[in-house]
């Protein structure tokens, strides 16, 4: 019962705001779903004590969903450390949201239907994380990408946003596509979608190949690879990653709960979930390495120029979820989620705090229009400060043990593609020190760059605000340094137990715990060499970064341009899309196929055509005409012939 | 015993008699229409539950045909009135009964012209959809299968846009050709078999050459209705000169007549054709999931863009039909039902706006959502079941059809897939245009809402493509033994083993 309760709550709450919206009233429907998402939590943590404790998968049937010839699919809910652990994330960080955006969102005309699609969300996003087969996995997968589009287009009347949300869900649905096939090829090999039926023979089909175009294809690498498409979209990985900086066009908290703490993290859970069937395609861990690595610095590059601070804070996410990736890609599964969760704290804290900011400055976010004030909103300002020593890795913050372990596993599995992600990964922190800061001193310091009419309202946020903001600081502080041991320390194997699979020889964790010193402490030096350099620039000299900007005018506008991704997809899929969709229609259907179809024989006939015409309704009775001659003819000539 | 009733007689002219009590109908015109309304409802809502019966009665545990009735007809010919229906058919019986009452309810205000010949020819029509299904016997089959596009032709002419003649004239065109070629087939057929009788050419082995070009002359017909790629161009046009009530029969329904008669005829009775032309059928069914679903993205007219969109998926649906797995045989099945439904709603959307500004001009609309909050949640939801979203019926359907096909040809899979991506593209474009954004324009500040009416129409739609997607194992249950049984008869081609077991 509580185990239902804490995945169904959100959806009680989702659909009572949703339908009852304007019965319950603005506060009503904010302490509905509020109080669903925190029972929820509580629940989580209840369900978190007994999963952890015992080795056993806990698996709660529901319902019979799909079932044709050998597939049969089930509504269940299954419980594993891996689940307990994304359950409390979610539900914690789902909450402290939900309490931030009755302050936040205040001033909003439809506040049920907000808080109804938060809650929505996040019920989707419990379905995904306690998901017991891959289509249920898909479905909820799918419905947080269906929550993601309605609330980055929450704000309708703006063009940007329904653009940004339909571009959300199509680059969703491209990997999506990949999950699809994935999972039918899953189906076809094991002949099961079921998590338990696939683990369990996963070794036995690692040998299995496929003919496919006349080539040999490794069935496993052929299923991860698929899979791992539709975790690239998800989860923003260079190339699938275009919609998430375009998301921002959502309100704040949804940036901070969807599009940085929970849902973007999906894939990585979905990878980690599949861990004993990725463990068999060396392939696909090393693609998944170097994707990681890739994306967790190009990432990082462009969030060096940004300046809306969403942005930053959103190319940010892109690159913490690379080292994510790149952790998996050395089978250093562990680390992942635990930088999944200590990240979400931290980015969550970071991204609220900037809704702060932007709740202070009515509503700026291009940080060349702030400065000036850190004395205005000292509150959170210190929070940013946690938040950036958290991202950033500084010692006894939350990062400082989750990034660094990333960065030891991927040294430690001594490997071509591990020292790869390593430097990646180090050239990444440099840059994820310089952007923080960079952050900070254009928000907080200087000279103030906004107008007197935006200075004359900064104010610091309301309690209801501030206080999820403190818990998370809490969290970002302390996550690291209390989970350090239990997940990826002495105590993984025991807390883990059944939940992530790595085989022998893949000991990048174990290794993690033997780098040579200088390995330990690159990443602290080149986050304080980040730190100091844009100190240097943002406070020193501020002079240097336009001049900086104008010397190398082509790399910052390459920076600044994002790489041209988008550019390079519009001109490869949207406007031939447009373009050839046009021709199909006049061309192809209007002038080829009408043209010598139906047209060309009106043309021909026309005389008959035109005889016919001013009976109006005509070709009814000429049809029926025909029909009836059809029938006479028939019975007619079957008579003769019974005669003959 | 209630089984011993002659219930699919009853399901088939209880319709027909309700059109004969309305033609009874005498007085003034507004007595004459509220009456014929009233009539018509009341019909439909008969038949439906008589239906619903069916469904209630079936046994799920034989493939055999059920409630058959058979009489002698034309005994010099060895014709009989032979009707039926197994898995395959029962379900779109409930189909046209449940959209037939859903249209003449949402006709009640949207049509004042003509209303007793409007409600004759709905009823009219129902009676020919449901017979179609029923038919056991090529000549009554026949009949009904031709005899459905009267009423059609009628709403269409009669209470259609502006240019219903050459829309109708189109329809006409295409159909007529497929026809005559099936009708000749049937003659052929008659003449080899020496029997009309559905059940017994299904079993009856037709020589190799024979069957190839009865297939091809069974698919100048059905191909048409489908319609597939390239006889698709009629469609668009019939829809958006057609009024809404008969967009939703015309895309609910009709365009599962040449489907159906696939799984009737094409594939029971002439197996190895079928399997010899699948290639064949594969590649028109991929050209028009991609350049249907392109097209759909370029229209400046909502109904041509759903119409488009119904050639897409029942490109889904013309895969899985021929191939031969039980997956993908469901999967088509199901995704008939399920488009049934979904494109059914979404005319009746279109039909929304349309009865209160008299445009599909998608460029006419914008920010709906600030006056129809509660008609921008029901047009979510369908244009969610389109996309496919799972938890909604559109979602079942094509993945059993692409879990189908991928064993037998996974480039086929991967191209249909692609549909998945493109559907989404087209109808999220379109939603946003028409619902999202500022309510800028004038004419669009004094919309109402949804009425009762209206919502009364929806609701059962809406919950329908819920549980389908939720919980569609009473839907699945009815096709299971048919399929099986069907796939068994035709010495299915023994799927490649993709991988050792």
């Amino acid at each position: 019962m509580t185990y239902v309760a804490a995945v169904f709550l959100p959806l009680f709450g989702a659909l009572s705001a949703g339908v009852f919206g304007r019965q319950l009233g603005d506060r009503g429907a904010e302490i509905l779903t509020a109080s669903s998402i925190g029972v929820s939590f509580i629940l989580s943590l209840l369900i978190f004590r007994d999963v952890v404790g015992s080795s056993a998968v806990q698996t709660v049937p529901l319902l019979l969903w799909i079932q044709s010839g050998t597939l049969e699919v089930a509504w269940a809910l299954r419980f594993d450390t891996l689940t307990a652990v994304m359950l409390s994330v979610v539900t914690c960080v789902s909450f402290l949201v939900h309490v931030y955006a009755i302050g936040y969102m205040h001033h909003d005309s439809s506040i049920p239907r907000f808080m109804s699609y938060l809650s929505l969300f996040t019920f989707f996003m419990l379905i995904l994380v306690t998901a017991d087969n891959l289509v249920q996995l898909f479905f909820g997968w799918e419905g947080v990408g269906l929550a993601s589009y309605l609330l980055i287009g929450f704000w309708y009347d703006r063009p940007s946003a329904n653009a940004a949300a339909i571009k959300a869900f199509l680059v969703n649905r491209v990997g999506d596509l990949g999950f699809m096939l994935g999972i039918l090829t899953t189906f076809i090999l094991f002949g099961s979608v079921c998590f338990d039926p696939i683990f369990a023979t996963a070794a036995v089909h690692a040998g299995d190949y496929v003919r496919f175009l006349g080539v040999e294809w490794h069935l496993v690498t052929v299923i991860c690879f698929l899979l791992f498409i539709g975790a690239m979209g998800k989860s923003a990985q260079i190339g699938l990653h275009t919609w998430l900086p375009d998301a921002m066009e959502g309100p704040t908290p949804v940036s901070a709960l969807i599009h940085a703490a929970t849902m973007v993290t999906a894939g990585v859970f979905m990878v980690a979930r599949m861990s004993p069937l990725f463990e068999y395609s060396q392939t696909a861990l090393t693609v998944i390495a170097i994707i990681g690595a890739s994306t967790a610095f190009f990432a990082a590059t462009v969030a060096c120029v940004q300046s809306d601070i969403k942005r930053v804070i959103a190319y940010s996410t892109c690159s913490q979820l690379g080292y994510m990736f790149f952790a998996i890609g050395v089978s250093a599964y562990q680390a992942a989620i635990f930088h999944l969760m200590t990240h979400a704290f931290f980015k969550a804290l970071l991204f609220l705090s900037a809704g702060s900011v932007i709740h202070a400055m009515s509503g700026e976010q291009n940080m060349h229009r702030m400065g000036g004030i850190v004395s205005r909103i000292r509150v959170t300002y210190v929070m940013v400060w946690i938040g950036s020593l958290a991202l950033s890795g500084m010692p006894f913050f939350a990062g400082y043990y989750s990034k660094d372990i990333i960065l030891e596993a991927a040294f430690g599995s001594s490997s071509t593609v591990g020292y790869f992600a390593f430097w990646m990964g180090i050239a990444a922190a440099f840059m994820t020190a310089f952007y923080s800061w960079r952050l900070l001193f254009m928000t907080f310091h200087g000279q103030t760059r906004a107008d007197e009419k935006v200075m004359a309202h900064v104010h610091e946020s309301p309690a209801v605000m501030l206080i999820p903001l403190l818990i998370l600081a809490i969290g970002a502080l302390l996550s690291g340094w209390i989970g350090y041991e239990t997940f990826v320390g002495q105590h993984r194997e025991s807390f883990w137990g059944q939940a992530i699979t790595v085989i022998a020889g893949h000991n990048a964790m174990t290794a993690a715990h033997h780098v040579p010193l200088w390995v330990q402490l690159a990443p602290f030096v080149v986050g304080i060499g980040g730190i100091l350099l844009a100190y240097l620039l943002y406070i020193y000299m501020p002079v240097l970064p336009g001049l900086f900007s104008s010397v190398f005018n082509r790399v910052y506008q390459f920076l600044l341009k994002k790489w041209y991704f988008d550019e390079l997809y519009n001109a490869l899929f949207v406007r031939p899309a447009f373009a050839i969709g046009n021709g199909f229609w006049k061309g192809g259907d209007g002038a080829l196929i009408d043209g010598i179809g139906p047209d060309g024989v009106a043309a021909v006939s026309r005389g008959v055509a035109q005889r016919l015409s001013h009976l109006q309704s005509g070709y009814v009775y000429h049809y029926a005409f025909a029909m009836i001659v059809g029938v006479t003819v028939f019975v007619t000539w079957v008579t003769l012939f019974h005669l003959w | 015993m209630i089984t011993d009733w002659p219930l699919l007689s009853l399901v088939t002219f209880l319709p027909l008699a309700g059109a004969a009590v309305i033609l009874t109908i005498r007085g003034d015109d507004a007595l004459v229409a509220r009456n014929a309304r009233n009539v018509a409802l009341l019909t439909s809502a008969m038949t439906f539950m008589v239906s619903l019966a069916l469904w209630n009665l079936f046994n799920f545990d034989t493939a055999e045909f059920q409630f058959v009735e058979q009489r002698a007809w034309l005994p010099g010919l060895g014709v009989t009135y032979h009707m039926g229906v197994d898995g395959i058919s029962l379900l779109f019986v409930l189909l046209s009964t449940f959209l037939t009452l859903l249209c003449i309810l949402s006709s009640w205000h949207a049509v004042t012209t003509r209303v007793k010949e409007y409600m004759v020819a709905f009823l009219v029509l129902e009676t020919m959809m449901v017979g179609m299904f029923c038919a056991l016997n090529l000549i009554p089959f026949y009949i009904f299968f031709e005899g459905v596009l009267l009423p059609m032709f009628m709403i269409i002419g009669v209470w259609g846009g502006t240019r219903r003649v050459y829309a109708a004239f189109k329809f006409f065109l295409y159909t007529l050709t497929g026809s005559v070629l099936m009708l000749l087939a049937m003659l052929v057929m008659y003449f080899t078999a020496q029997t009309t009788e559905i059940p017994a050419l299904m079993r009856f082995p037709f020589p190799d050459d024979m069957q190839r070009w009865l297939w091809l002359a069974f698919f100048a017909s059905f191909a048409v209705k489908v319609p597939m790629w390239p006889l698709h161009t009629w469609l668009p046009d019939a829809h958006v000169e057609a009024p809404t009530a008969g967009s939703v029969i015309l895309a609910g329904v009709l365009l599962k007549m040449g489907a159906y008669g696939f799984l009737r005829f094409s594939i029971p009775m002439f197996p190895d054709a079928s399997s010899y032309f699948t290639p064949f059928i594969y590649a028109l069914s991929v050209v028009a999931v991609i350049y249907a679903s392109l097209v759909a993205l370029v229209q400046e007219d909502m109904k041509k863009l759903v119409a488009y969109s119904s050639i897409a998926h029942m490109g889904f649906v013309t895969i899985g039909i021929f191939t031969p797995t039980q997956q993908a045989v469901e999967g088509a099945l199901f995704q008939m039902l399920s488009h049934g439904i979904v494109s059914g709603a979404l005319f009746l959307c279109v039909g929304v706006v349309y009865d209160r500004r008299h445009t599909r001009e998608i460029s006419a609309y914008g920010g709906l959502v600030h006056r129809m909050p509660m008609y921008a949640l029901v047009f979510m939801i369908f244009t969610l079941g389109s996309i496919g979203l799972p938890g909604t019926s559109g979602f079942i359907g094509e993945f059993l059809v692409l879990l189908g096909v991928l064993p037998v040809s996974s480039l086929v899979a991967l191209f249909t897939a692609t549909g998945v991506i493109l559907g989404a593209a087209y109808m999220l474009y379109l939603y946003s245009r028409v619902i999202f954004g500022k309510l800028e324009k004038p004419a669009l500040h004094g919309l109402l809402d949804l009425s009762k009416r209206e919502i009364l129409v929806f609701t059962p739609l809406l919950l329908m493509v819920l549980w389908m997607g939720i919980y569609p194992t009473p839907f699945l249950k009815v096709f299971h033994t048919s399929v099986t049984t069907l796939l068994e008869n035709n010495k299915v081609i023994e799927v490649p083993a993709l991988a050792a077991p």
